[in-house]
């Protein structure tokens, strides 16, 4: 009997943004995660939807845990490691919570779509109501689950809301194909850009 | 009955090891070489560990660097000295002989059995000196195809080595694609930058204005000791780093106060004539010459890797590391940069460690955990553990 991917997810006890990108990737499809981590987003997919998987990774423990799940990966900066792909190399590209920690996000995204049919981007957003409150109410930068360091010492370089990517999308001739907002443990439907603590879109070059 | 159990249990050596022979290109069967000369007959000295499996799919090359042999593991009887990369070769290992088997074979042109400017020439019975053939990284490889052909193994599961061992991993790749299913190249580069051609050219100069060498015909005298002492000291300096050797020596001095004469007063420089007069009295200085030759002219950049319009099926694992400035990692990145155009599945890890270019000798540690899982992969694949999805 075939078992549906939110319940592999569920018994594996996967983050809510890793059962949405596993669920949106085609079996079989050739895949680069940009700042793949200990490649807990790719292992399911190489396992049991049989991708062509290749990790782009800065941190050294990273790699070894990647590499000990038998995932392919470059250790490498994110702005740095796609420049010699040919154009169309992969399927998708994988940029998930990683872009707000990218200088040149620009160049990354307009690389991505071109070394890739399509991108799936997921990123904290900055507008989710706590964020808000914490700024308008306790006049302080917004400390969240989803964005949870503090000013001094944050990976993140670039703060964005839904609202903001969208904005990005159609000024830059970028389509979405798909949308997700995310909450704490579901999925968000209403008021995302106030609501959702994490979004994912899936986005391709207009002309394609 | 109990300790040789546990004796076995925490053996990780493979042991009493022997040297073995394999003699090709006897008379009339002339191996032709790149620069169109002919060298016959040609032997290899080789060593194998663990068991090769029945349908001989689990063969490893180990390859050796500049100075080694194809004493890769294990003691030879009567003697204490561990093979070159024992600490990566055994039961339970990176190259684990459990599962697999691994070959290492002494290139052509050494000094360790296999045939070289040493070697006795057919056609005089004096040993060769210069009129050995000039030889290239392609033609060791060439030279271990033949090897492997004899050992009946058609495809290896993997070919692996650092410095001039991993030059030979990417030729083994350019010349024969189809019969490595995986490739381990580290410390290593596409080619010789000018800089580690600058360093030996000084190595092979330092060799050659010993009057000792006399023209490379020194058989019947004994080795240049002088300058093959110097060659192997700036060798040394270059394995190593600047951390490593303020760790190692500092600016302590072998006694207590300046001689105010040209002895060596610092411990660095007891190390550098300590390791320069042991160096003499293990390899050839005419194989010196000629292996320092054969990797300045090596160079598979550009498409000489993978020719334009070919696609390769072999995975590889490239490592460097961040404190070796004689291979630098930059070197390797270019490897992976080349093998991203061509869509090859590889995984680039840049290891931290201090102790330059001998690190891909001594940091056992990273390096075991990634040649054991990537192995596992390549031989393995992925455990399928069921089938999900819609």
């Amino acid at each position: 009997m075939a078992t549906w991917w939110w319940e592999v997810m569920a018994t594996e006890n996967i983050r809510l943004d890793y059962s949405i990108i596993y669920s949106i990737i085609e079996p079989g499809s050739h895949v680069l995660d940009l700042g793949c981590g200990e490649g807990d987003l790719l292992y399911p997919l190489v396992r049991d939807k049989q991708i062509r998987a290749q990790g782009i990774e800065l941190n050294d423990k990273a790699i070894q845990e990647c590499v000990k799940k038998g995932l392919s990966v470059f250790q490498d900066d994110i702005e740095n490691s796609l420049r010699e792909y040919p154009d169309n190399s992969f399927d998708y590209v994988i940029l998930n919570q990683s872009m707000q920690e990218v200088k040149k996000v620009d160049c990354v995204i307009q690389d991505a779509l071109r070394i890739g049919t399509k991108v799936i981007v997921g990123f904290p957003n900055f507008a989710y109501f706590k964020s808000r409150i914490m700024l308008f109410f306790r006049g302080r930068s917004p400390i969240t689950e989803s964005l949870p360091y503090l000013w001094y010492d944050t990976p993140n370089v670039r703060f964005l809301s839904i609202t903001d990517f969208k904005d990005f999308c159609a000024g830059k001739k970028i389509r979405i194909i798909e949308d997700h907002y995310l909450g704490e443990k579901k999925i968000v439907h209403l008021f995302p850009n106030l609501l959702a603590r994490n979004a994912i879109f899936l986005i391709t070059k207009q002309d394609r | 009955m109990k300790n040789t159990k546990l004796e076995k249990i925490n053996n990780t050596s493979v042991g009493v090891v022997e040297t073995q022979y394999y003699t090709y290109a006897r008379q009339g069967k002339q191996h032709k070489l790149e620069s169109g000369e002919t060298l016959g007959p040609i032997t290899l000295a080789y060593e194998t560990y663990g068991k090769l499996n029945k349908d001989k799919s689990n063969a490893i090359l180990a390859l050796h660097a500049l100075s080694g042999d194809a004493h890769a593991a294990g003691i030879h009887k009567g003697d204490e000295d561990k093979g070159w990369w024992d600490e990566m070769i055994g039961p339970g290992k990176a190259f684990d002989t459990n599962k697999y088997f691994i070959i290492c074979s002494n290139v052509i042109g050494g000094c360790k059995g296999s045939t070289g400017p040493s070697s006795t020439n057919p056609a005089t019975g004096k040993p060769y000196a210069l009129d050995f053939p000039f030889i290239t990284v392609a033609d060791m490889v060439h030279a271990q195809r033949h090897l492997i052909d004899h050992l009946g193994i058609d495809k290896l599961l993997c070919v692996a080595g650092g410095s001039m061992g991993g030059m030979q991993v990417l030729q083994w790749v350019a010349s024969y694609p189809d019969r490595v299913r995986s490739a381990i190249p580290i410390a290593t580069t596409l080619k010789h930058s000018p800089q580690q051609i600058a360093f030996n050219e000084v190595i092979r100069q330092s060799i050659m204005a010993d009057p000792a060498w006399r023209e490379g015909s020194y058989y019947e005298y004994g080795q240049p000791e002088k300058g093959l002492s110097v060659a192997r000291m700036i060798g040394h300096i270059t394995f190593m780093s600047d951390q490593s050797m303020e760790k190692k020596f500092s600016r302590r001095l072998k006694k207590d106060q300046f001689s105010f004469g040209f002895d060596p007063d610092f411990e660095v420089e007891g190390y550098l004539h300590y390791r320069g007069a042991n160096f003499v009295k293990r390899f050839d200085a005419n194989s010196y010459l000629y292996i320092t030759k054969a990797i300045d002219y090596f160079d598979l950049s550009g498409s000489k890797l993978i020719p334009a319009g070919k696609s390769i099926d072999t995975r590889f694992l490239i490592i460097s590391f961040k404190s070796d400035w004689l291979y630098p990692a930059y070197q390797s990145q270019d490897i992976v940069r080349l093998l991203k155009r061509r869509h090859v599945d590889a995984t680039y890890c840049e290891l931290s460690s201090t102790y330059g270019h001998d690190a891909f000798l001594v940091e056992i540690e990273e390096q075991t955990t990634l040649i054991k899982h990537f192995l596992d992969k390549t031989f393995n694949g992925y455990m399928v553990v069921g089938s999900y999805g819609d």
